[in-house]
């Protein structure tokens, strides 16, 4: 058990160690979908919520069924996941289908998104309970938004700019990715 | 899909459609575990292993899979072979293991493992899905150690551990950090891109020559 204050594990998964930016993870979304900020929001939100309900059923699984069976750990996660995300996409398209369509197909994208497995891992080895989990999955889904939704911002900013014919593209969005970590660095004595 | 021989299936992930450095998949480790040669190495050892076996395995029950449940089905297969390969190194090199930690499990997510069955050994024979994995292997292996050594050489002047400069060499310190990741894949995307450029560009004088 892991007797962290929820405020540092919170502010930790959101800023200083922020999934995106500092452990390198979500980085397809965050490469692929960063281009309008209004998507990237959207985006964000969607993961928040996966995230959350990942996280319940993690600590679910670790409570339950992994005390037993250690080994099924990885596969029994991914399919959790897996399943976790259809459920999702058909209340969603159920009861909402105006937000179905916003959503469209970053739903069923972020069965594959690194982020999710990552935080059911992570939530395992540092032993968190049910509460601290849960505030973890809120902040690294906020700390993923934030790193959306300000890439989307800088891209939209950048998008008549004179750049470079070499520099267009992946590249430069790496580049100003690498810029963003730097100054997320400054962070990084504060806990 | 065009006919290819065995021997553009194995050049192809090497080269043309490098995972990492063209295709843009499986970032996530590329960037997380290249801050020395050696994580780098035992990553790409890792994902090779994963993805020849899974190929293998795919290839060979293809007839089996429905084709409703493919995609869990392919990821099933994935997660028990990176659970075998988690096993592995926790048991033969348990320093490795830790240093490396959850991205060894996050192997499963992967885009590029998926990717290959998907596209490749769910519709071909096992031997030419081997060389095809193969080639995406050597391929992640490649653009793995290419960015761990410009990270450990710049950032702690070392390679593999052992020390290039004298004592009076100022290492980079960025480069081992997370920017550091970032930034060395953009610039070698911008140095590729800059290659491209003067291809094109000689191909076009070539062109306006013979014209």
């Amino acid at each position: 058990m892991n007797d962290q204050t929820l405020f540092s594990i919170f502010f930790s998964a959101m800023i200083v160690n922020n999934f995106t930016l500092a452990m390198f993870l979500g980085l397809c979304p965050f490469m692929g979908v960063s281009a309008k900020v209004g998507t990237a929001l959207r985006m964000g939100l969607a993961n928040i919520f996966v995230l959350v309900l990942t996280a319940l059923s993690a600590w679910f699984l670790n409570t339950f069924v992994l005390e037993s069976f250690p080994y099924l750990r990885i596969i029994s996660f991914i399919i959790v996941i897996a399943s976790l995300v259809q459920i999702v996409e058909m209340v969603v398209k159920k009861t909402a289908p105006a937000l179905f369509r916003q959503l469209g197909i970053y739903l069923p994208l972020i069965t594959t998104n690194c982020a999710i497995l990552g935080l059911a891992i992570f939530q395992t080895n540092r032993g968190y309970g049910f509460l601290q989990g849960l505030v973890f999955a809120v902040g690294a889904g906020l700390g993923l938004t934030l790193a959306l939704v300000l890439m989307a911002s800088i891209r939209e900013t950048i998008e008549f700019s004179d750049v470079p014919g070499i520099a267009k593209g992946t590249g430069l969005v790496l580049i100003i990715a690498g810029t963003l970590s730097l100054a997320f660095m400054g962070f990084a004595g504060m806990l | 899909m065009k006919k290819t021989t065995p021997s553009q299936d194995f050049i192809r992930g090497i080269w043309n459609e490098n995972p990492v450095l063209i295709q843009m998949l499986g970032l996530c480790p590329a960037l997380a575990v290249t801050n020395s040669v050696k994580n780098a190495l035992a990553m790409s050892a890792a994902t090779f292993f994963v993805i020849c076996c899974s190929s293998v395995l795919v290839s060979t029950c293809k007839r089996f899979i429905p084709n409703e449940v493919r995609i869990s089905a392919y990821i099933l297969v994935i997660a028990t072979f990176v659970t075998l390969a988690d096993m592995m190194l926790q048991a033969y090199a348990p320093a490795q293991h830790k240093e490396l930690g959850a991205f060894i499990a996050l192997i499963v997510v992967n885009c590029m493992i998926l990717g290959r069955q998907e596209a490749f050994s769910a519709k071909n024979n096992v031997f030419r899905s081997l060389l095809d994995a193969m080639g995406t292997g050597i391929g992640f292996t490649i653009a793995l150690v290419m960015m761990g050594g410009f990270r450990e050489i710049l950032g702690v002047g070392a390679f593999l551990e052992y020390p290039l400069f004298g004592p009076n060499f100022e290492p980079w310190v960025v480069m081992v950090l997370p920017a550091g990741g970032f930034l060395t894949l953009g610039f070698i995307l911008l140095g590729m891109g800059y290659f491209e450029q003067r291809k094109k560009a000689g191909q076009a004088d070539k062109a306006e020559q013979t014209a």
